[in-house]
């Protein structure tokens, strides 16, 4: 493997996978010229007049979209760790005889354990996009065919607009969905919010296959993936367990130390001046970023001041400030408890966002970059301000880096991008 | 054949974190085989290593087959931990092997420091210690009463005293709360060496044995050759040691405070506490009237409902008016609400700085005696406005410089 040093003083392979990679030249010098790619023309002609794309099975859709040997497959994250489309989208494609998939997911979990075995039998080749908990140990350990390849949030949305990555089937699991294919994730017994980490890979990718556990009759209102980029609808009996796709509620944290440095965060946030009227902010939701909202959430009150808006990852936190009154707007990105989902369903204010808006920085600006205020979890941290959010002290991709990820980008994308 | 004994001292389990179980099989050849599991072994597994050889050879500990299941625990924990273990073995063993005293950790106290706040942490549970100081509470109690198991006693003695060296407290008063008495004498040599600036003395009932605990704590000073004073708190918990908290107040010139344990004294009295406390009105009073009487600080009860703030707010506002000057806390969160209570009002900051004032002014003029008004202001009344000032300021409800505005 050849290696050259980067900008940052490392070194750095020059094809991963096969595929030409640019090491890193320095903060903002990496400005390609061209047009991003777009997707095949299609013609209405080889759709139903009648708008019904439903197939029977996964099978005979992944047959339909013309799965081959090496192909690259996209799905999403928002089931978290209640996902089993994933898994039966593996098992499908295993039991096809098909080998040397790319996997090319926004993040995965737990219950993704269940792909080991493909991984060591050469169903999957690599996995590009995240890798963590069990996935991250076998990555770490070199188990993999292929390298795995780190993607944060908003550079994979970049990847897939560029046309670093090219998605061959990108496999859409939707909370309902109708069977022209328009879905949604804000309602259904298996709802989880938004789709918004699918919206590039409905975008671009050569075929799209939605699965839905909610088939409802055209038109499924309001839409997050449109129909008009969906080949084919596979109904399934279950998209997974409900309590693990979204948490009943989120709950923050009981211990004084972490509560201690919430509040210490919103100290911060106040001395720094930065807590005035009309002001944003981004928390994640683990237990110590929630309670920093809430501490802020105290400030503002005592202060009168209220937020312009506030970006999510939704917790039934920051949708009691939105009720409140405390802050104009929700922008989504995603959502990780039911009073979320809920607020998403019924209030215009809870809006659906897409890494696209955010922290794709091959775009016309992003909001990451007009926050005021971001708070997000690290493993490692110095006092350069240089974070680790993608392993363990110990070296293991962290098992939460699919949360930690959009601090990544900010240090990625405002320093190194891409990261090799 | 090889004669092997066996010793283990430490947690273990899934559960158990910032500890470590040591278990040391002692044989008669073959030398040192170390077995470490650890989950931080890719990032310390050699400083753990080290340690463990370095223990060895203080202990003169030459064969042995050593387990060390390492669940995050700091080297002042595996030491002790070690060193249990070792002793466990062969109780002649007497040497201490002490951790580097903490130069943050040199600091004195005063007899009439604050103390408002004293955060209790359990003895045998090291993993509540680095951090405990970061909430700055007025004073940390590290126990070696009820919340350690009577057959981990030991364990949490030389828990305690590596703590108190190797552990920054950042500014808190370092207390230790010992055994009930005569038991409680056998703590003292784990903790009068190592910089304790407050003894807490459990279900105190006589001044006696006030009195019995001086002369050890004398002794040992003079052994250690310990030049500053250590405090002495003891805590009522009887209707006997109610009936007689005057003269156990009186007892000692190094009692600092006095404080009351209501758990233990409403069952002395067959009853139980409710949330009006009338049950232990009398007691507390009596209790507040006894430290005032010598000068030094009523302390109130711990509060034990972690999650009700707002019973703790009024609770504290409520004792705060029978005149205690404390409370306990067993939980990080109950400082701040305490510490808020015991601020003074507007009112009193407004008289306390009339009196400081007035008392400067009296001072510049070379009078002796200063009058307020129609009213004479004797000194201790000029030490507790600048008490309430201290105060004030502490809780930012006052400049440092207010005297300058």
């Amino acid at each position: 493997m050849k290696l050259v040093k980067n900008a940052a003083g490392r070194f750095v392979p020059t094809s991963v996978n096969g595929e030409k990679q640019v090491p890193f030249k320095g903060v903002n010098k990496h400005k390609p010229i061209g047009n991003k790619v777009s997707p095949k023309i299609s013609s209405c002609i080889d759709f139903p007049s009648d708008g019904n794309k439903v197939v029977k099975n996964l099978r005979e859709a992944l047959k339909k979209a013309g799965l081959k040997n090496g192909m690259t497959i996209s799905t999403h994250h928002h089931l978290r760790n209640g996902d089993v489309v994933t898994n039966m989208l593996f098992d499908t494609i295993k039991s096809m005889g098909i080998k040397n998939i790319r996997w090319f997911p926004s993040a995965s979990f737990p219950c993704h354990e269940h792909l080991i075995k493909y991984l060591d039998d050469g169903t999957i080749h690599h996995i590009e996009g995240s890798m963590n908990g069990p996935l991250g140990r076998y990555t770490t350990k070199g188990k993999m065919k292929g390298t795995g390849v780190l993607r944060s949030h908003g550079g994979r949305y970049q990847s897939i607009q560029d046309g670093e990555v090219k998605v061959d089937i990108a496999v859409i699991a939707a909370p309902t969905a109708d069977p022209f294919g328009n879905a949604t994730g804000d309602r259904g017994p298996s709802a989880c919010g938004l789709l918004g980490f699918a919206l590039a890979d409905s975008q671009y990718a050569d075929k799209v296959i939605v699965v839905t556990d909610n088939l409802i009759p055209f038109p499924c209102i309001p839409w997050q993936i449109q129909g008009n980029n969906v080949d084919h609808v596979v109904q399934v009996k279950s998209l997974g367990d409900p309590s693990k796709i979204v948490s009943g509620t989120t709950e923050v944290t009981k211990s004084p130390d972490r509560l201690l440095i919430a509040e210490y965060i919103a100290q911060f946030v106040e001395d720094a001046g930065i807590l005035k009227d009309g002001f944003s902010f981004q928390a994640g939701a683990g237990g110590t970023t929630l309670a920093f909202a809430l501490f802020l959430k105290e400030k503002m009150k005592a202060k009168g001041i209220k937020a312009r808006f506030v970006r999510g990852g939704s917790t039934k936190y920051l949708v009691e400030m939105l009720e409140e009154g405390l802050t104009d707007y929700i922008l989504d990105g995603q959502t990780f408890d039911l009073e979320g989902v809920r607020s998403m369903r019924e209030n215009a204010n809870h809006v659906n966002t897409s890494p696209f808006t955010s922290y794709n920085f091959h775009g016309k600006g992003n909001f990451a970059s007009m926050l005021d205020t971001v708070v997000l979890g690290a493993t490692e941290v110095d006092i350069n301000f240089n974070a680790n959010v993608v392993s363990h002290s110990d070296g293991y991709f962290a098992s939460r880096n699919w949360r930690l990820a959009k601090l990544f980008i900010f240090k990625m994308y405002y320093s190194c991008n891409p990261i090799i | 054949m090889n004669k092997s004994v066996t010793a283990s001292a430490g947690k273990r389990g899934d559960k158990i974190r910032s500890d470590c179980y040591i278990e040391i099989t002692k044989n008669n050849s073959g030398g040192i085989k170390l077995t470490l599991n650890s989950k931080v072994k890719t990032m310390y597994g050699t400083q753990i290593e080290d340690q463990i050889f370095e223990m060895c050879r203080f202990f003169n500990l030459r064969h042995a087959n050593i387990l060390v299941e390492d669940y995050g625990a700091l080297p002042f924990t595996i030491s002790a931990r070690f060193e249990l273990a070792i002793k466990r073995l062969d109780p002649k063993i007497t040497c201490e092997y002490l951790p580097v005293f903490n130069k943050a950790n040199s600091y004195k106290t005063t007899k009439d420091k604050f103390r408002r706040s004293r955060l209790y942490l359990p003895g045998n549970e090291p993993k509540f210690y680095p951090n405990a100081g970061l909430h700055k509470p007025d004073g940390i109690i590290l126990d070696l009463e009820d919340s350690v198991a009577p057959t981990e006693k030991d364990a949490a003695q030389l828990i305690i005293r590596n703590a108190l060296r190797a552990i920054n407290f950042y500014g808190a008063e370092r207390m230790v709360r010992i055994n009930q008495l005569p038991k409680g004498l056998d703590d003292l040599e784990f903790i009068v060496p190592h910089n304790v600036h407050v003894i807490l003395i459990p279900k105190v009932e006589s001044a006696e044995q006030i009195i019995e605990l001086e002369n050890k704590v004398e002794d040992l000073k003079k052994k250690h050759k310990i030049k500053n004073d250590i405090y002495f708190m003891p805590i009522i918990e009887s209707a006997k040691g109610v009936m007689n908290a005057y003269h156990i107040a009186n007892a000692s010139k190094y009692n600092c405070a006095l404080t009351i344990g209501l758990e233990d004294y409403t069952a002395d009295l067959g009853t139980q506490r409710t949330v009006e406390e009338k049950e232990s009105f009398m007691a507390r009073s009596t209790i507040v009237a006894a430290a005032k009487a010598v000068g030094i600080q009523p302390i109130d009860t711990v509060f034990s409902d972690v999650n009700d703030m707002e019973g703790l707010r009024k609770s504290t506002l409520e004792i705060k008016s029978l005149g205690f000057e404390g409370k306990g806390c067993i939980h990080p969160r109950q400082i701040k609400v305490i510490h808020e209570a015991f601020a003074p009002t507007n009112e009193e900051i407004e008289k306390a700085k009339t009196i400081v004032l007035a008392f400067d002014e009296a001072k510049q003029k070379g009078i002796g005696v200063v009058a307020l008004g129609s009213k004479m202001i004797d000194a201790p009344v000029v030490k507790r406005a600048e008490r309430t000032i201290k105060l004030a300021v502490q809780n930012n409800l006052l400049e440092q410089n207010w005297k300058l505005n």
